[in-house]
């Protein structure tokens, strides 16, 4: 649970998780062994299918809530449970205390529910007077720690053995070892009479299937089972996007919940409830059973056309388990009390702006979580959205509403960075990096050195640069984006060189401005809407087959973006479907459709490793087009350890959170340095500004660059 | 190979890979006595590396207290097969019982069960598990001891879906997927084994 009231105070919290290292050790290994575990489990899958499968199940039923809810509501009745509708968090909490009263109920087991979590459930029922203890062994550390979860399938993921072991000491009253099986052992054993006298048993449930009044439950620990066994009364408390219409439904669900959650393919328990069950400490051998369906907002966003697919969550943490910003700083900052890129954004319909508004602004846009997300949801442009939404209920921040007002006019932006090349003129080096900062910037932003503004644009060059090609066969146009405009000219440069002599006929369309990527990512909506379209329009009257940038972002934005930006008006889809359809990555481009050929290039056999952009490898799927565009340019290629993940730029991100920034370049560096590569290639001006301020700053002689500059370089 | 025998196969590797024991059994006979024989070598009470020797409080310790000798609890099973079983637990000196599962909440030393089904895709067994005594035994046990005949035996839980979909229609109804034995990572993602259910799975593939 994060507690900043601002920014700033969120700041000093994330600095605090960052200086923890037996936490960062222990998320760095989880993510490593997280994703080859995943891998694993889904070798013989067809993941994107099984997604697909999932996404469409969970949107029905979401279109459906109220009939699914009658008909579980029916056949659950029918069985002997009672049924009940909790309008919100303090309803069901309501309804649960009750139960309690009403059951005579002193004693509660639980076992994990996050939507106990969700309407704090615990604080109720202990203001009652009752006795609740959770089963799950790290819910059970939580609550003895008085904390909230920092994972949403392993709460507990923040602790050491040595933390638990004090824990532990302090509630059997005797000395304890810190060895893991040995607590495991004591926490059962200490547990088990907890069992033995509660009056009443509190689960969760992932499935609740219409069509028999039927609940799942998904556990490793075998604890719901004890806890829906035992005592007399059983309370299950569910969302309503729990609802499904049958048992195919919730087993297809089931195909890659445990999968994506922790690489298992399958759980040790899956429990399949229906009706009031035989109970022996009850006076009529029956358990009385409570059904608690919550909506708390949920019906709502299941009307959202655009935040309906937030329902499609399965609660498997796979999206923290991906995210380089939760493996930074741990769940208690990246979240409220869902955790993870799904955190963010139920933080805000749950819980509210106040909660969201900072947590929001956490997301490097890297898009690691919608690529593993086991509902296909699409994590970070509905955190965006929100930011978006935040923004426009509180007020936008001055920089940038500024930075929106400069983009939507072209000229004055290009004008801005033309004055900005005198403005940098006192501190900039003559190596192309500005070398002193203005001290306001240089205290967080030192890990990384920065580019200076180039002495000539592109554009400036671009009428000299044009070939002229006699018998086109391809017609492109090139899409520059700001940095490699403004900033690194040459980058555009080295792809015209290698472009020239296979018959493409290249333009410039001048009225090209930023792609607008940045202003989105400041929640700045309608101004990235605004650069859309005349980007667009700038495109728009030559006859090109393929818009080629060499900037993995702006790629990747102008593609997937553009569409979602204009939604609404018949005539700008139409153009975005257009021009989206066109645009390509340089990678691509060259390696698909030229199809470069070995014999074009000398071999050099230098040593050179990659960086994959986000935008690229997640963003546009392309995987395999840059190493081996290295290959055929004569290099040699080196892996690098944990090629696709984010080298921490992020745009804005890097700005306004450089503490994480720098550390995410830390770790991309210190893989690249042990690749023992001389240059370092990548796909996208951002990452190159990143890493070669980054190296550059760590004084490597590891030289960065695009790789159609490496290429252009080794062109017979 | 036929289907039978390759379901068989990759049952068994599944169930493996998730820390199952799985053995083949010629027929009921032989099940019973790897039960007895599992239940003789295993020690009493031991919940492996952390028996009940480490230290607790005292209402836990307490419960333990109520445990005096070696316990094979077998609900819901063919008279016959008990009849053997009960016959074999007495000549070892162990108490076998059919029921009254909440007098032994501290723990027994073995569950012994059949199962309605097993998927072959992840090594899981279907036990319906609506009787209470049955359930128990699956759960306070600390070795679970499941014979699966391998004619039960589908490929994908898919397989299942149509009958299971019968059963919970004649609710009440509880059905489990047991896949390995009890397992927690909660403590610093290191696998334990056994936390609130088995320590251990034992699943026997009879022949029939
Ligand atoms: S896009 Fe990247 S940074 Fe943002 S929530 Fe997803 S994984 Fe985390
Ligand atoms: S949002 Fe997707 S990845 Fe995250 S918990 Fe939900 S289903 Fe899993």
């Amino acid at each position: 649970m994060q507690k900043a009231e601002n920014l700033k105070e969120y700041r000093g919290e994330l600095k605090e998780a960052l200086d923890n290292d037996f936490l960062r050790t222990t998320l760095d290994n989880f993510a490593v062994s997280y994703r080859a575990g995943r891998a694993n489990a889904f070798k013989d899958i067809d993941t994107k299918a099984l997604i697909g499968e999932i996404a469409s199940i969970k949107d029905k039923a979401a279109a459906n809530l109220d009939d699914l809810y009658e008909e579980f509501k029916r056949n659950a009745e029918a069985a002997g449970v009672h049924v009940h509708y909790a309008r919100d968090a303090e309803d069901a909490n309501r309804i649960i205390c009750e139960i309690a009263k009403a059951t005579r109920s002193r004693k509660i087991v639980k076992s994990k529910s996050m939507t106990a979590e969700e309407t704090l459930l615990n604080h109720a029922l202990e203001d009652e007077n009752l006795e609740v203890v959770e089963t799950d062994l790290g819910e059970w550390i939580i609550q003895l720690r008085h904390e909230g979860p920092s994972h949403m399938v392993m709460p507990a993921i923040h602790l050491s053995r040595y933390q638990v072991k004090d824990l532990f000491t302090d509630v059997t009253g005797k000395k304890q070892e810190p060895d893991i099986e040995k607590l495991v052992k004591v926490a059962r054993r200490e547990l088990r009479q907890k069992y033995i006298e509660a009056d009443m048993g509190i689960t969760g449930a992932n499935f609740a299937i219409a069509e028999t009044g039927t609940i799942g439950l998904v556990t490793n620990e075998g604890n719901a089972r004890l806890v829906s066994t035992l005592p007399r009364v059983h309370v299950a408390l569910m969302g309503l996007d729990k609802l499904l219409p049958d048992m195919h439904s919730a087993l297809t669900i089931l195909k890659a919940l445990p999968r994506n959650a922790t690489g298992q393919a399958l759980t040790s328990y899956v429990t399949w409830i229906t009706g009031e069950n035989e109970c022996l400490a009850a006076s009529d051998g029956k358990k009385e059973i409570h059904y608690v369906v919550l909506d708390n907002g949920r019906s709502e966003l299941a009307r959202d056309p655009l935040f309906s697919q937030v329902l499609r969550c399965v609660r498997c943490g796979a999206c923290a388990n991906v995210c380089p910003v939760y493996r930074l700083v741990g769940g208690h900052k990246m979240g409220h009390i869902y955790i993870g890129a799904i955190g963010l954004i139920l933080t805000y319909f749950f819980h509210g702006k106040d909660k969201a508004k900072n947590l929001v602004q956490n997301c490097i846009n890297c898009e690691a979580c919608k690529d593993i997300c086991a509902g296909g949801i699409d994590l970070p442009g509905i955190i965006k959205e929100i930011h978006t939404r935040i923004q426009d209920e509180e007020g936008h921040p001055l920089p940038s509403l500024l930075l929106g007002k400069v983009l939507k006019n072209r000229k004055l932006f290009h004008t801005l960075l033309r004055s900005a090349k005198w403005a940098q003129k006192p501190m900039a080096g003559d190596d192309g990096f500005i070398r002193h900062l203005p001290m306001v910037f240089a205290r967080d932003h030192g890990f990384k050195a920065l580019p200076t503004i180039a002495e000539k644009p592109f554009r400036d060059k671009w009428p000299d640069l044009r070939p002229d090609v006699a018998n086109p066969k391809l017609s492109v146009a090139l899409f520059s984006g700001c940095v490699q405009d403004f900033v690194y000219p040459e980058q555009m440069e080295a792809c015209v060189k290698l472009l020239e002599g296979h018959d493409v006929n290249m333009e410039f369309p001048m009225e090209q401005s930023c792609c607008g990527l940045p202003v989105m990512m400041m929640g700045e909506k309608k101004a990235a809407r605004d650069v859309a379209v005349q980007n667009m329009r700038a495109f728009q009257s030559g006859a090109y087959d393929y818009i080629v940038t060499m900037c993995a972002s702006c790629a990747s934005h102008l593609k997937h973006n553009y569409l979602k930006l204009v939604k609404g008006n018949p005539r700008l889809e139409s153009l975005a479907m257009d021009f989206s359809s066109r645009v390509i990555d340089f990678s691509s481009f060259a390696h698909d459709v030229l199809k470069l050929d070995p014999s074009e290039f000398r071999v050099t056999g230098t040593r050179a490793t990659y960086h994959a952009p986000c935008h690229l490898c997640r963003g546009l799927d392309v995987h395999d087009a840059p190493r081996e565009l290295i290959r055929t340019a004569g290099l040699e290629y080196r892996e690098c350890d944990e090629e696709e993940v984010c080298c921490g730029f992020g745009g804005t991100f890097s700005m306004k959170f450089p503490e994480l920034s720098a550390e995410l370049l830390r770790k991309k560096l210190d893989n690249v340095e042990a690749t023992g590569a001389d240059v370092l290639l990548t796909d996208c001006p951002g990452c190159v500004m990143q890493l070669r301020g980054g190296l550059k700053a760590r004084g490597s002689s590891i030289k960065v660059r695009h790789v159609a500059e490496a290429m252009a370089d080794n062109r017979k | 190979m036929t289907t039978q025998q390759s379901l068989c196969q990759k049952f068994m590797e599944k169930a493996e890979l998730v820390a199952a024991t799985v053995a083949e059994v010629a027929d009921m006979d032989a099940a019973v006595d790897y039960a007895v024989n599992l239940c003789g070598e295993k020690e009493a009470c031991q919940l492996q590396v952390s028996g009940c020797t480490e230290p607790l409080s005292d209402g836990a310790e307490a419960l333990c207290d109520t445990k005096q000798k070696k316990v094979l609890a077998a609900p819901g099973l063919d008279k016959v097969v008990y009849d053997r079983l009960a016959a074999q637990c007495a000549e070892n000196g162990f108490e076998c019982i059919g029921s009254g599962m909440r007098e032994y909440l501290a723990g027994i030393d073995i569950g012994f069960t059949v199962a309605d089904h097993g998927i072959a895709e992840t090594g899981t067994l279907v036990l319906n598990s609506s009787g209470e005594e049955l359930r128990l035994a699956t759960m306070v046990s600390e070795y679970h001891v499941c014979v699966l005949p391998k004619s039960r035996i589908r490929d994908t839980s898919f397989e299942v879906e149509s009958l299971l979909t019968e059963d919970m229609k004649k609710a009440p109804n509880y059905t489990a997927f047991i896949t390995g034995p009890s397992r927690t990572a909660d403590i610093e993602r290191v696998l334990a084994l056994g936390v609130h259910g088995p320590l251990q799975l034992h699943i026997l593939l009879l022949e029939d």
